[in-house]
């Protein structure tokens, strides 16, 4: 799509040559930068000039590489594909990288901008790039050793680590050359390598922090340790609009063993202390007077997440074209038969594991460093400073690893703990650890939004002959993007989007604003409008007589991509057997289908089902993927299987549930996520298409849903079309 | 109060209540041990207390004063914590890697109770929870441990 080819066209930047600018002087090392180009954030296609992001290469003399990803570890194996990348290029193994993040703008802003961890993009945007910065270090490391040799670089080749001179004998180590190299100027555009002769991209190289993660060494925000630093522990207003006026009992509060002091926040009260624990059965013990107070999206008082359902249902006005073909709305009005349903999918939380939290430190000369985990280095830095008052340039992030994201550590107005550290931090003139407790980051979490959309459908004998959806509602482009209704993916992809062959559609949305503050959540508008759109497709299936999967692949007849994954899940799956039959351990079991075309990739899925005690049981999923070529293929399955999770756990049993303003759930006793003993089995296939690069970490999960849905219609004749299945009864 | 971490006798001055948790994290600055949500759900604190695998945000200190504590941090300095971990790295268990110092704590008692553990017995042991969904792949883990 579009998408791919305006960062396509931005990719032409040759990697500049920045180890002579100052900075990292007298480290003896090629230092590389290259521009990498903004993630289009959906919608953001609409923003005219995306800022620049910066990844850096340093090669050393023991012959290791230093490089800094633009993009930041959360469990997703970014390191390691990009040290698989630029190492494929250079001609250096993976395992002689070490990988860090790059810091936000700071001494790097000759590249100034932007850059996400997100839309699974990472990989795909920084596949050409890091390709590019691998293969003019490499270039230039082959030209050093032709100066010194006094021979051509054309008679030069590389092996791992060594430049070599066939004709000689000549070998030298790239740790010797980095010194001379760095003089060099940058090649314009060096040859990339032939795929055919990749020897790291495309394996299964295994990931470089598994170790440090299986033994506790790795550190996430909430354990940085800064010097001096002291803890705090906070309690939210419990709606938004609403602000602290006393706490009547501060005093006593105060005198609290290790309480330094009780803080009054925007819309929240603090407690600091000694220790974080301190500071928690403070707050905890706060008794606090809430009044009225102002906020840019306050939470109506009696705003029930139940009644909003309802209204969205309700809800009139203009609907915004986004996709159209043949005359939907003609076709439907002449058709002997025409189906119509309403879908809806609740509020989410993210549920990362990691509590969020921010450490912020003033320093003697008037700059802030800040610790914490985020998505989103410059915008960051920009909030931070705007919070501050200081400049962006006085300001020093470090980006921790992330404790899960799935969405979370967008910066989301509300939704950060970085702010109020750096309140904290002023008011009490000492570095601050400022930890949310689970019950706050539910509180405050910027959730995926309630979703909801209306169908009307006719199905003929060869499928369906007309569709036509309004998908009512805001997505979190809109919120925080400012796309407008119809131009924003969020509110509707997974809708829009699909890959099927209807003669007659129009896919509209009618625009009707979120009281909560809504964010992204892994998979965005794909996590719950894959699952409306088919679970629809089936009930056209079912009125018109047709099976699913066959109906689907006729309908896939115009792409062979497509028909192709589509068979290849029927086949991995064993041929597709919709049921209901008996399984070996005598339950009844059902099978159902979906497909899904998200962030760039396609998706097929087939689940199988049984019930249980009134609750559905996902026993199997299997899923064939294609996004279109693979560095990692141990990263692109353990990616499937963390999709299958979060599909199987949002269908299963989750939902943030608003009454009177507050969400009900402040905890995962409340709010239950998958638990290991409903975790389905997962079969990948990975289909490489050749099609361009798209992404790994969402698209496993769209399809997912649905097919458990369509699979719970067969066996139980139930269709369910209002997630998720905890709240309906299979008894 | 006394308690005895990771083989030796440490002198903590907390509240008698503090949860073990914030001791280990915050007296004695391990932070291996994670806080996910306080309230016995997530698994993420998971400690061995004279082996047995407990869940120490919701553990009092002075509960288990003179009990055998045995944090993420030396987890392989018995054999099976030693095996557990191998298995952990060799199967790639960790995506964000938050819960998995509890994961492995887990497998490690599960694993030193009953050495060859049927999937009942992995159901009723390996119940921290993990958001990355790994799932699969502990399962997979513990079963190379206890076919090894
Ligand atoms: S932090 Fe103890 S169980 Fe979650
Ligand atoms: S690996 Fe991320 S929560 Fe388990």
């Amino acid at each position: 799509m579009g998408v791919i080819d305006q960062l396509a066209r931005r990719l032409g930047q040759a990697p500049v040559n920045v180890s002579r600018r100052g900075f990292l002087a007298g480290s003896g090392a090629l230092v590389l930068a290259t521009a990498l180009p903004l993630r289009p954030v959906r919608g953001q296609e609409i923003a005219a000039e995306a800022p620049a992001v910066t990844a850096f290469l340093e090669l050393r003399s023991d012959g290791t590489a230093l490089l800094r990803s633009p993009f930041i570890e959360g469990g997703q194996g970014i390191f390691t594909a990009m040290a698989q990348i630029v190492g494929e290029e250079l001609d250096l193994a993976p395992e002689n990288f070490s990988v860090e993040i790059a810091p936000a703008g700071g001494p790097f802003g000759i590249m100034g901008g932007y850059r996400l961890t997100g839309g699974s993009m990472s990989t795909r945007t920084g596949y050409p790039v890091m390709r590019q910065l691998g293969t003019a270090a490499r270039a230039m490391l082959v030209e050093a050793a032709a100066r010194e040799w006094g021979v051509e670089a054309s008679e030069l080749t590389t092996e791992p680590g060594v430049v070599v001179h066939e004709g000689s004998g000549r070998r030298a180590a790239y740790g010797d050359l980095a010194a001379a190299a760095m003089d060099l100027p940058v090649p314009v555009s060096p040859a990339l390598k032939d795929p055919a002769d990749f020897r790291w991209i495309g394996t299964a190289l295994p990931r470089m922090d598994v170790r440090a993660k299986s033994t506790g060494r790795q550190n996430y925000a909430i354990d940085v340790e800064v010097e001096g630093m002291l803890l705090a522990a906070l309690r939210h207003a419990p709606r938004l609009g609403l602000m602290p006026a006393s706490v009547t009992n501060q005093a006593e509060i105060e005198a609290m063993r290790g309480v330094h002091s009780v803080q009054m926040l925007d819309g929240a009260v603090a407690v600091v202390a000694e220790k974080f624990w301190q500071a928690r059965r403070a707050i905890d013990a706060a008794e606090i007077d809430w009044i009225e107070g102002e906020a840019q999206w306050p939470m109506p008082a009696g705003f029930s997440s139940a009644a909003f359902r309802d209204t969205l249902a309700g809800a009139t006005g203009e609907v915004v074209e986004v996709e159209a073909s043949g005359d939907a709305a003609g076709t439907l009005q002449s058709a002997d038969m025409v189906i119509e349903a309403t879908y809806d999918a609740p509020y989410m939380a993210h549920g990362q594991l990691e509590p969020p939290s921010a450490t912020a430190r003033f320093n003697e000369d008037g700059t802030l460093d800040l610790w914490m985990p985020c998505q989103a280095p410059e915008m960051f830095v920009g909030a931070a400073a705007a919070a501050a008052g200081l400049e962006a340039s006085q300001i020093t992030l470090h980006q921790q690893v992330l404790g899960g994201f799935f969405g979370r550590h967008f910066l989301y107005a509300t939704a950060n703990p970085f702010p109020q550290a750096i309140a904290l931090a002023k008011a009490v003139g000492r570095p601050v650890k400022l930890i949310w407790t689970r019950e706050e980051d539910f509180l405050r979490d910027a959730p995926r939004p309630l979703g909801l959309a209306r169908f009307r459908g006719a199905v003929g004998p060869d499928g369906p002959t007309a569709l036509q959806v309004e998908v009512v509602g805001e997505g979190p482009t809109q919120r925080w993007y400012q796309a407008p209704p119809g131009q924003d993916p969020s509110a509707t992809e997974g809708i829009s989007g699909k890959t099927y062959a209807i003669a007659n559609t129009h896919i509209g949305q009618i625009f009707h604003a979120n009281p909560a503050v809504i964010g992204y959540w892994r998979a965005v508008g794909h996590s719950m409008h894959d699952f409306m759109y088919e679970g629809f497709l089936d009930e056209l299936a079912q009125a018109g007589g047709l099976d699913p999967f066959e109906m689907r692949l006729s309908m896939l007849s115009g792409s062979e991509r497509h028909r192709t994954l589509l068979e290849r899940v029927g086949e991995i799956s064993g041929g597709w057997t919709p049921g209901p039959f008996e399984a070996e351990d005598g339950t009844t079991r059902a099978r159902g289908v979906a497909m899904a075309s998200p962030f760039g990739s396609e998706a097929a899925v087939i689940a199988e089902v049984s019930v249980d005690g009134g609750e559905v049981r996902v026993h199997q999923v299997w899923v064939a993927l294609d996004p279109g070529q693979v560095v990692n293929p141990s990263t692109v399955e353990a990616q499937v299987q963390s999709a299958v999770a979060l599909g199987t756990s949002q269908t299963l049993v989750e939902e943030l549930v608003y009454e009177n303003g507050e969400p009900t759930a402040r905890n995962f006793d409340m709010y239950p996520i998958l638990r290991p003993d409903q975790m389905p089995q997962v079969h990948t296939a990975i289909v490489e298409s050749g099609a361009p690069m798209g992404g790994v970490g969402e698209p496993g999960l769209p399809a997912v849903g649905p097919a458990i849905v369509n699979a719970v219609a067969t066996l139980t004749g139930q269709r369910i079309r209002s997630l998720p299945l905890s709240k309906h009864d299979f008894g | 109060m006394q308690l005895n971490i990771n083989g030796a006798t440490h002198d903590v001055d907390v509240d008698p209540d503090t949860p073990l948790l914030w001791v280990i994290r915050e007296e004695l600055g391990l932070t291996g041990t994670k806080y996910g949500c306080g309230i016995a759900q997530c698994g993420a604190c998971t400690v061995l207390i004279d082996g047995v695998a407990t869940r120490s945000c919701a553990t009092p200190a002075d509960s288990v004063a003179g009990l055998e504590i045995r944090t993420i941090e030396t987890v392989e300095d018995t054999e099976i914590g030693r095996r557990v971990v191998e298995a952990w790295v060799e199967n790639e268990v960790a995506q964000c890697g938050y819960c998995q110092s509890g994961q492995v704590l887990a497998a490690t008692a599960l694993l030193s109770d009953i050495p060859d553990p049927t999937d009942a017995d992995i159901d009723g042991a390996m119940t921290n929870l993990c958001r990355c969904g790994t799932y699969n792949k502990i399962r997979a883990a513990v079963r190379s441990v206890s076919e090894a």
